[in-house]
């Protein structure tokens, strides 16, 4: 088998699966079987998605830095499925927070998104997130053409808002949003140094 | 409700007239003898060493709620203790090789009764009592809690401050050997708390030697904590070592790290929101465990009460005072 028919027909079924491992750690965890959910289970649940959909964003974007680095093509195959990733899990933050912490109390709701900055950020961060998994089809991209990656480029947007929402979230204790907020730092500045050093000649 | 039973109670209520003349008697020879006292009399608190030893010679108090309390479980493995870590879990994990003895607490400052008392002559000329309270976290989390502890207005008593004492600042343990937190500068240590005297001599606040009829776990504040229960958690002072009469209000450890999410009054308030979040409602710990999703999507977080339910109380303490500034 060639590398890229290993890729699609035995490497990202398995990658799919290892994606799903923390889902199925939250069911686990949810009815008792794998762990618990400690004291206060939404508080649990909303964090730990929270958490995932940040590492699985962090880690789409290292996607490129990486195949540029070792010149591993076949990397870009997973690019899409980790976006989709780190979209699934952010949106069951959303979702946690949304039907579990604030119980469908739409004035909570709107009072939280309008007027707590860090919630606000949040929320952009999803929207974005959300364009992006709906144009992440092969057909959409045919179809948006040359404003597609203008577009997916948002995903930096989305990184930047989802650190920041983590990092203002926290009451003191800013260890671990630094820890996304420099992963994310290097792979920016990855990208910037590596477009200036590779920017084309303009053709006449 | 617990508004209805303490609505009109008398001290002579609350303390029989033998007792307290008795307690008289004992505070006064706790002091003369410094404290070497006999601990066979019925009003002696005494506070075993030994970790979940059961506590003699409880009594239940009026101003306990008849709310359910929360399990043991969920007081004693989640809560906040930055002294031994920043996580929920962290005071559980990180304070069972604590040895909250010898212990001692130094009396300072405008009170007539200053000095260093063992933790058992500070503590033995009282009555424990068993206060069932509500605790609301400035994180929008509640629970309710059966403390044991004294009349925090009994010891201050005792200590007789001046007139000039205005305020009464609490200060926790400072040792990073034996309290890992304090190796990381996440607060400034040592951990300083404080109410006003009128506050600090109202009935409702207690210092806490025990939890569930058995002393106090070291992730809970053993030997020795305060517990407010109309303010904020964090005004509940953990592993107190000083207690100090002053004329001047203290600048407060949360208040120094944020003075614009964190004041010095902290009382429950739904009405004065925190600068990141909501305070208008929360979610009682243990609401929403063991059932699988069901139990999730049932538990709805509740509506906080203003003075977390104990206006009838403390109310008259901030009257004429702006809650929204004062916050």
């Amino acid at each position: 088998m060639d590398t890229l028919r290993q890729v699609r027909f035995i490497w990202k079924p398995v990658v799919f699966l290892v994606c799903l491992v923390p889902a199925f750690h939250a069911v686990g965890d949810i009815y008792g079987i794998t762990g618990d959910l400690g004291a206060n289970p939404v508080e649990n649940l909303q964090d730990r998605f929270g958490n995932w959909g940040l590492r699985f964003l962090l880690i789409a974007l290292s996607i490129t830095p990486f195949r540029l680095l070792t010149g591993w093509n076949w990397l870009t195959r997973f690019r899409r499925m980790l976006g989709l990733f780190a979209f699934v899990y952010v949106l069951l933050h959303f979702l946690t927070w949304l039907i579990l912490d604030q119980g469908m109390l739409l004035a909570a709701i709107t009072e939280d998104i309008a007027k707590r900055p860090f919630i606000t950020i949040g929320f952009a961060a999803l929207l974005i997130l959300l364009a992006l998994a709906a144009t992440s089809t092969a057909g959409m991209r045919r179809r948006l053409g040359r404003h597609w990656q203008t577009l997916h480029n948002g995903v930096y947007v989305a990184a930047i808002l989802g650190v920041w929402h983590y990092w203002w979230q926290v009451k003191l204790d800013t260890s671990e949003p630094l820890i996304y907020a420099s992963v994310l730092t290097v792979l920016l500045i990855y990208r910037i140094w590596h477009r200036r050093s590779h920017r084309r000649p303009k053709r006449h | 409700m617990l508004i209805k039973k303490t609505a009109d109670i008398r001290p002579s209520e609350i303390t029989t007239k033998d007792n307290y003349l008795n307690r008289r008697k004992f505070m006064e020879a706790a002091l003369l003898a410094g404290g070497a006292l006999a601990t066979t009399d019925a009003l002696s608190a005494v506070i075993p060493e030994e970790r979940r030893s059961k506590l003699d010679g409880v009594i239940p108090s009026r101003y306990s709620t008849d709310e359910e309390p929360n399990s043991y479980a969920d007081i004693t493995t989640y809560n906040n203790y930055y002294e031994f870590g920043v996580r929920k879990e962290d005071p559980y994990r990180n304070s069972q090789e604590f040895r909250p003895r010898p212990w001692s607490v130094e009396v300072t400052g405008n009170a007539e009764n200053t000095g260093t008392f063992a933790l058992e002559d500070f503590v033995s000329p009282h009555q424990l009592e068993e206060r069932i309270y509500r605790l609301r976290c400035v994180e929008a989390w509640s629970m309710v809690i059966p403390w044991v502890g004294i009349p925090l207005a009994e010891i201050i008593k005792r200590l007789k401050p001046l007139s000039s004492a205005k305020y009464v600042v609490f200060e926790t343990l400072l040792d990073p050997e034996r309290m890992p937190g304090q190796r990381s500068r996440s607060l400034r240590w040592p951990y300083i708390e404080g109410l006003t005297i009128e506050e600090a001599t109202n009935p409702l606040p207690i210092l806490a030697v025990g939890v569930y009829g058995e002393v106090l776990p070291n992730q809970n504040g053993a030997p020795l904590r305060l517990v407010v229960p109309w303010k904020y958690g964090f005004k509940s002072i953990k592993g107190i070592v000083k207690i100090h009469f002053s004329e001047r209000q203290p600048r407060t450890s949360w208040e120094l790290a944020a003075p614009h999410e964190y004041g010095f009054y902290a009382n429950v308030n739904p009405d004065v929101s925190h600068p990141r979040w909501s305070q208008a409602r929360e979610r009682r710990i243990g609401s929403d465990q063991g059932g699988g999703l069901q139990s999730l999507f049932a538990a709805a977080k509740q509506p906080t009460l203003m003075f977390n339910g104990y206006g009838e109380q403390v109310a008259h303490l901030y009257e004429g005072l702006d809650l929204r500034k004062n916050f």
